[in-house]
C-alpha cells in the first residue's frame, strides 16, 4: 500500500436546488491515515459532505484535496476512494468473490492479482468460506463485513463510511466497532467515518468534527471535546447522559443557582463577573456528599435507573430549565431518557452515582458539587466561558 | 364482540356465496374457450351448430392437419416477426429505463414523457406515412420493416417497464458501483442487468403478444408471402363458407406461441433478485 494522504476540505458549501444550504463554509483537514468521525445530528449535513468527497454529490463553492490532488470537479469513478455504505449496497446477483473484486476489476486489475487480493481481505475478515455466496445467503454482521472486504480490497486513499454500523444490533456493533478500530490501526488508512451515534464517535474518532445545520462546530480529540466544549451544542451533544443545564448567575467569585453557591474556578474571567450564564455540569460532575468542604446540592430523586456497577438518579433542581435551539438539537439526537429533560417546568438533572450508594425514589440525597467540574456558557450566544 | 361473533357466524355462508358468485362468472367467460376446444378437437364430420355445446364423441386431430399447411407459412413469419421485436425493443427499452431512472440527464423529466406520448399514438393515424417511409427504406419486401416497426412502436411501454423497475432499485447499489469504478454502461451491465429478469419477463410477454398479434402493419407493410399468422388466421376464417372446426382449430394453433412466452417467461416473475443487496 502507498504513503497515506490526507483530505483537506477548504470552504466546501452545498446548496441543493430550492436553496437549502446544507453544508456551510465547512474547513476541514483530516491529517494522512487520520482516522476522523464527522457527527451530529440528523440533517446536520455530515452526510452530504460524505458524499461530496466521494464525488456522488456535486460541490456548490470550495474545494476538495485528496493528497496534493484538486478533485473536487472529478467523477467517483476518477477519486482512489473506496465508500462503505450504510445500507452496504451488495451486489445482489454476485457472489461474495465477485463482490470484493468488482472495484479491482472495474480498475482493471489483473486476473491474478485480484483473486490474490481477495483471498487476502477474505482471509483478515473471515469470509473464506463464503466467498461463493450470494449476499442473500449472508447474515446481516457478514454482509457488514463484505462491504467493509469491498472498500479494503482496493487498497484506496482513503475510506469513506457512511454509518456502516448503524444497520446491525447492539452487541454485534460493539464487537464490529473494535474491529474497525484494530483494522485501522492495521492499515492506517485515512478515514472518514460519518455517524449520529456520539458513543461511536467518541470510541472510533483519533478527531471528532462535530456539525450543526451545516456548520463546523468544533473538530477536537474526544477527550478535548468532552472537557472543552466550545459551545452550547457540543457539550449537549457530547456525553450519554447528556451535560446537565440550568440558568444561574455568576456574582462576586461564585455561581448561584438553586440556592447553592459554588466559587469559580480562580483565575478565571468568571471569577471577577457579575452577569447570567448558564451553568453544565455532567452526571458524572457530583460527588457524594461528605465532609470535604464542597458546596452541597440537596435532591429527591425522581426515577433511579439500574446500571449495575452505577445508578443514573433523576431529580428536578428548583432553578430555571434551559431550552434553547441548541440544547434541543442535541437532546433530539440522543436517547429517550434523554428527552425526560425536556417538559419539566423546572429543571432536571441526571445524575450518575455510584452502585453501592442507597438511593431510594423519594429519599433526600445530598451531593457535593466540585468547582472544576462546572461548564460556563454565554446564554445569548452559546459560547463557551471556560 | 356480539357483531364480531355474529359477523364469524355468518363468515362461512357469505364467503360460499361469494365464491359461487365468482366461479359462475369465470364459467361464462370461458364458455368461449369451451367452444374452442370442443369444437376443433371433434371429429369434422360431427360439427354443426346444434351439437356445439356437446363433448366431442371420440377425439379427432383432423381440423389441425387440415388448417396446419395454411398456417404455417404465417406461423413462421411470425415468429421471425416477433422474437426480435420483443428482444431487441426490451434491450433498448432496459437502456432507456435504465438512464431515466438512474443515471439522470438534465431535461430528462421532459423526455421521459415524450417517449411515453408513442403509445397513445393509434396505429391507424401514422399507417400511410409509417409505409411511406419503410416503402422509401425499402424495408417493404420482408420483414425487416415490420420487424423495425414493431421495435420502435415498443419502445414507450418497454422504457415505462424498465424505468420504473430501475427507479424501485436503491440508489446506493448504483453508487457504490460508482465509487467502485464502474461508468455508465459498465453500471448497466453489471449491476442494472443482472437484476433486471423480471422486468425482462414483462417486456417481452407484452411486446411478443402485442407483435404477435397485431394484423394491421402486418398486412399493410409486407407481401403476401411474409403475411404474419394474423393475416393467415383471418383468411381461414373470413373465407366463404366458415368450416368451424377449422377456423377453432387455427385460432388455437395461433395462440399457442403467446400462451407458451407467458408460461416460460413468467418463472422470471420471481421476487428476490435483490435479496441480500441492502441491511441485515
Amino acid at each position: 500500500m502507498g504513503e497515506a494522504v490526507g483530505i483537506r476540505l477548504e470552504r466546501i458549501t452545498k446548496r441543493f436546488r430550492g436553496g437549502v444550504v446544507a453544508v456551510n463554509e465547512v474547513d476541514l483537514e483530516v491529517r494522512p491515515g487520520e482516522f476522523m468521525v464527522l457527527v451530529g445530528p440528523s440533517g446536520c449535513g455530515k452526510s452530504t459532505l460524505l458524499r461530496m468527497v466521494a464525488g456522488l454529490e456535486s460541490v456548490t463553492d470550495g474545494t476538495i484535496w485528496l493528497g496534493e490532488k484538486d478533485v473536487t470537479e472529478d467523477l467517483p469513478q476518477e477519486r482512489d476512494v473506496a465508500m462503505v455504505f450504510q445500507s452496504y449496497a451488495l451486489y445482489p446477483r454476485m457472489s461474495v468473490r465477485r463482490n470484493l473484486g468488482f472495484g479491482l476489476r472495474m480498475r482493471g486489475a489483473a486476473k491474478q492479482e485480484r483473486e490474490r487480493r481477495v483471498a487476502e481481505v477474505a482471509d483478515v475478515l473471515g469470509l473464506d468460506h463464503l466467498l461463493d455466496r450470494r449476499p442473500a445467503a449472508l447474515s446481516g454482521g457478514q454482509r457488514q463485513r463484505v462491504a467493509m472486504g469491498r472498500a479494503i480490497v482496493r487498497e484506496p486513499q482513503a475510506f469513506l463510511m457512511d454509518e456502516p454500523l448503524s444497520n446491525l444490533d447492539a452487541k454485534l456493533r460493539v464487537s464490529m466497532r473494535a474491529q474497525l478500530s484494530l483494522l485501522h490501526q492495521r492499515l492506517g488508512t485515512t478515514t472518514i467515518y460519518v455517524t449520529h451515534d456520539q458513543i461511536e464517535a467518541m470510541t472510533l474518532g483519533q478527531r471528532v468534527a462535530v456539525l450543526r445545520d451545516g456548520v463546523l462546530q468544533q473538530c477536537d480529540t474526544p477527550p478535548r471535546l468532552f472537557r472543552q466544549p466550545v459551545n452550547l451544542f457540543v457539550a449537549a451533544f457530547i456525553g450519554s447522559p447528556s451535560m446537565n443545564f440550568v440558568s444561574a448567575t455568576v456574582s462576586r467569585g461564585a455561581v448561584e443557582f438553586a440556592g447553592v453557591r459554588v466559587p469559580v474556578p480562580t483565575g478565571s474571567e468568571l471569577a471577577t463577573a457579575d452577569r447570567r450564564v448558564i451553568l453544565g455540569i455532567r452526571p458524572t460532575g457530583f460527588g457524594v456528599a461528605s465532609s470535604n468542604g464542597l458546596p452541597t446540592l440537596s435532591v429527591v430523586p425522581e426515577i433511579v435507573e439500574e446500571l449495575g456497577d452505577e445508578r443514573n438518579v433523576i431529580a428536578d433542581v428548583d432553578a430555571p430549565r434551559v431550552d434553547t435551539d441548541a440544547t434541543r438539537a442535541a437532546v433530539d439526537a440522543q436517547t429517550a431518557d434523554d428527552a425526560l429533560l425536556l417538559p419539566a417546568e423546572r429543571a432536571r438533572f441526571t445524575i450518575r452515582v455510584p452502585g453501592d450508594l442507597p438511593v431510594t425514589v423519594g429519599e433526600p440525597l445530598t451531593l457535593s458539587i466540585s468547582p472544576d467540574r462546572l461548564y460556563f456558557f454565554d446564554p445569548d450566544s452559546g459560547t463557551s466561558l471556560s | 364482540m356480539t357483531t364480531r361473533t355474529a359477523r364469524r357466524a355468518r363468515g362461512p355462508y357469505l364467503r360460499a356465496a361469494r365464491y359461487l358468485v365468482l366461479f359462475l362468472f369465470g364459467c361464462l367467460f370461458l364458455l368461449p374457450v369451451y367452444a374452442l376446444l370442443v369444437t376443433s378437437l371433434k371429429d369434422p364430420a360431427s360439427v354443426s351448430v346444434v351439437t356445439m355445446w356437446e363433448l366431442p364423441g371420440k377425439l379427432s386431430m383432423d381440423s389441425f392437419r387440415a388448417v396446419w399447411p395454411k398456417l404455417q407459412n404465417g406461423f413462421v413469419n411470425s415468429l421471425i416477426l416477433a422474437i426480435p421485436a420483443s428482444i431487441i425493443s426490451s434491450i433498448l427499452g432496459a437502456a432507456n429505463g435504465f438512464v431515466l431512472a438512474k443515471w439522470r440527464f438534465p431535461g430528462a423529466d421532459f423526455v421521459f414523457p415524450v417517449i411515453l406520448f408513442g403509445m397513445f399514438i393509434p396505429y391507424q393515424a401514422i399507417l400511410i406515412p409509417m409505409f411511406r417511409v419503410i416503402a422509401s427504406m425499402g424495408l417493404n419486401r420482408d420483414l425487416s420493416g415490420l420487424i423495425l416497426v414493431h421495435i420502435i412502436y415498443g419502445l414507450p411501454i418497454t422504457t415505462l417497464i424498465f424505468r420504473s423497475y430501475f427507479a424501485s432499485i436503491s440508489e446506493e447499489l448504483i453508487e457504490a458501483a460508482k465509487v467502485d469504478g464502474a461508468g455508465m454502461l459498465r453500471t448497466f451491465f453489471f449491476v442494472a442487468l443482472p437484476i433486471a429478469p423480471p422486468a425482462f419477463a414483462v417486456a417481452m410477454i407484452w411486446q411478443f403478444t402485442s407483435a404477435w398479434n397485431d394484423f394491421l402493419f402486418g398486412i399493410v407493410l409486407t407481401r403476401t408471402e411474409y403475411w404474419p399468422i394474423t393475416v393467415a388466421l383471418n383468411n381461414i376464417a373470413g373465407a366463404q363458407t366458415v368450416p368451424f372446426n377449422e377456423a377453432m382449430a387455427s385460432a388455437l394453433l395461433a395462440c399457442v406461441p403467446t400462451v407458451l412466452v407467458y408460461v416460460l417467461l413468467g418463472r422470471f416473475f420471481m421476487r428476490g433478485l435483490m435479496a441480500g443487496a441492502l441491511k441485515g
